[in-house]
């Protein structure tokens, strides 16, 4: 069940909403839409500088670093190599910012272009190296069971199963496996933290993925491809509430057949 | 292709930043090449031959010929 506060590592957030930095038309809509999502951690990626003239605009401009963890990815590595070398550089430019993300990251390591399904060998490959290294690690992978497993096993601070593929907006298409991951992986171990992570579309999602028993979700096509981003990141604060408080107040079952709601006798007309 | 040129007073020394050849003075440090480049030490982190250069070692670090850079920076992503 939830506490008040979502713990990962050694960080602890009110906002258990993680969103995701890239693919919006502006900088200022960024902003403006994080802000409305109540969120305390967002996702940034690791690129070369692309080096244009100085009039080019740096989306560290626009992020309020003192306000906001962020959370490094190893987005676009398709190698365990490459996810340690991008983990180490994020790491640097973080500790250059003073920002306390500098001590974590989100783990990526992809297997395939056009799905951007994730690599488990790759992942649990740089996970061992990273832990070594000191990181507070949270790994994205698939919504198998069996890998989330191993993940945990290997030290992963959470592990952070797909709804459905990156930006597909699918939502959560396999809540029998999600529900398996959070009882086995929660076993003896309630507080340990998944979070579910890609293929978020809308708000019901969402809500969804907290009804199941996740701690958190991260998204961000989910918001930064919405007509209005603005205010679907509105509702995907009011979403995330919403799952975690309903899941705290425990559902009814479901049933075959129906239980009325209202008394049975006294209605007119009745023959005795 | 030769990595060192003489030109004029000096050397210039050819090395790969971000995948692409560039010229720069023979014997700078990557502090120099930053600063060269225009950068702001503070929104990049630097690899030399695949190896992290952390900030406080950019002035110490000097660059050869040939030698392959990653410098990069932070930008929108899931």
């Amino acid at each position: 069940m939830h506490q008040d506060v979502l713990k990962i590592g050694d960080f602890e957030f009110a906002s258990r909403l993680f969103v995701g930095t890239g693919k919006y038309k502006t900088f200022e809509l960024m902003r403006e839409a994080l802000a409305q999502s109540g969120c305390q951690v967002v996702t940034v990626a690791v690129r070369r500088e692309r080096m244009v003239d100085s009039a080019g605009r740096n989306i560290l401009d626009f992020l309020d670093t003192a306000r906001y963890t962020l959370l490094p990815n190893t987005a676009g590595c398709f190698n365990a190599e490459d996810a340690v070398r991008t983990a180490r550089l994020g790491r640097e430019l973080l500790e250059g910012l003073g920002n306390p993300g500098a001590r974590w990251v989100k783990l990526e390591v992809l297997g395939d272009r056009k799905t951007l399904l994730p690599d488990p060998l790759g992942t649990l490959e740089a996970l061992k190296v990273l832990k070594v290294e000191g990181f507070c690690v949270l790994c994205y992978t698939s919504d198998d069971p069996v890998m989330a497993c191993r993940l945990k096993e290997a030290g992963a601070d959470s592990v952070m199963p797909a709804g459905s593929p990156i930006g597909s907006g699918q939502g959560v298409l396999n809540p029998w496996n999600i529900r398996i991951i959070l009882e086995q992986l929660k076993e003896n171990d309630g507080n340990y933290p998944i979070i579910v992570d890609a293929g978020v579309g809308t708000a019901s999602d969402v809500t969804v993925a907290m009804e199941l028993g996740a701690d958190g979700v991260l998204l961000n096509t989910g918001i930064a491809g919405a007509d209005d981003p603005v205010q679907m990141a509105r509702a995907m604060r009011l979403a995330v509430e919403a799952g975690a408080l309903a899941r705290r107040a425990g559902r009814i079952p479901r049933k075959l057949y129906a239980t009325a709601s209202s008394p049975l006798d006294g209605v007119i007309g009745t023959k005795n | 292709m030769p990595s060192y040129q003489r030109r004029f007073l000096g050397y210039v020394m050819r090395i790969i930043v971000n995948g692409e050849c560039t010229e720069h003075p023979d014997g700078i440090n990557v502090a120099e090449l930053l600063a060269s480049l225009g950068l702001e030490p503070l929104r990049v982190a630097v690899e030399l031959n695949g190896e992290l250069i952390p900030r406080s070692r950019h002035r110490a670090t000097t660059i050869a010929g040939n030698d392959r850079l990653e410098i990069v920076t932070l930008v929108g992503g899931g």
